[in-house]
């Protein structure tokens, strides 16, 4: 069970192995990685800034990996989200998943990145050629979120 | 001496209010989230003009909030737009 927020890249395959090498009780693991895209209104972004407010997104990161790990029979969880001036194409966000059989590896990596994209407090911040915008909320990532309360 | 809260600005709120963050003396009348906010409005323009242009969220002590939620001396506040992180 590992939360970690940072502004340097972290290593997909290498946090895959720490979960998987050698676990004979692990049958499946799903590995999310979100990473920097072009403008949500189009063209071509320079850098995105990720801002956050750090003891309250670990205490929620925390939360969801408590929540995903009661509700889904699950081994292990890695949540690794970063902060500060990205390049397009970067990566951001690592959720690995692990678990005897798939379907709960694939629902418990689905549910925390909905939750995540709702409650943990990350701003984005796009710098593009026509200056500097923030991204708006979404409601299709609420609707998400939604789902899992049903 | 007065109680004191601390409250913290971020992301378009925090442009918008030209605050990142500040000490509030904790006056009787203000007792929850709700009474804080009103509080900010009344005494700083730039603060009424945001909180009724944007979508304001609260944390108390690092947890999602509601205008209900009771303030206690020592607490720190803290307002945001909706999250856009992952």
């Amino acid at each position: 069970m590992a939360v970690r927020i940072q502004p340097s890249a972290f290593d997909a395959g290498a946090e895959l192995m720490a979960l998987t090498r050698g676990r004979g009780d692990i049958g499946a693991s799903v590995t999310f990685i979100g990473q920097v895209r072009e403008m949500s209104g189009g063209g071509a972004l320079r850098m995105l800034t990720l801002e956050h407010y750090p003891a309250m997104a670990h205490a929620e990161l925390e939360r969801i990996e408590r929540q995903a790990h009661a509700r889904f029979d699950i081994v292990d969880l890695t949540i690794i989200h970063r902060f500060g001036d990205l390049a397009p194409g970067e990566p951001i966000v690592l959720v690995i998943a692990t678990a005897r059989a798939r379907q709960p590896a694939f629902d418990a990596a689905n549910f925390v990145m909905d939750y995540l994209k709702t409650d943990a407090p990350f701003w984005k911040k796009e710098h593009g050629a026509a200056g500097a915008r923030w991204v708006d909320a979404r409601a299709t990532d609420d609707a998400a979120r939604d789902r899992w309360r049903r | 001496m007065t109680p004191q809260i601390t409250v913290l600005y971020f992301a378009r709120l925090r442009e918008a209010v030209g605050v990142q963050e500040e000490r509030i003396a904790l006056a009787a009348d203000v007792a929850t989230v709700a009474d804080l906010l009103a509080h900010l409005a009344r005494t700083d323009p730039q603060k009424q003009a945001a909180f009724a242009r944007l979508d304001v969220k609260v944390a108390v002590n690092q947890a999602q909030a509601t205008g209900a939620t009771p303030l206690a001396p020592g607490d720190e506040v803290a307002l945001f737009p909706p999250v856009t992180g992952g």
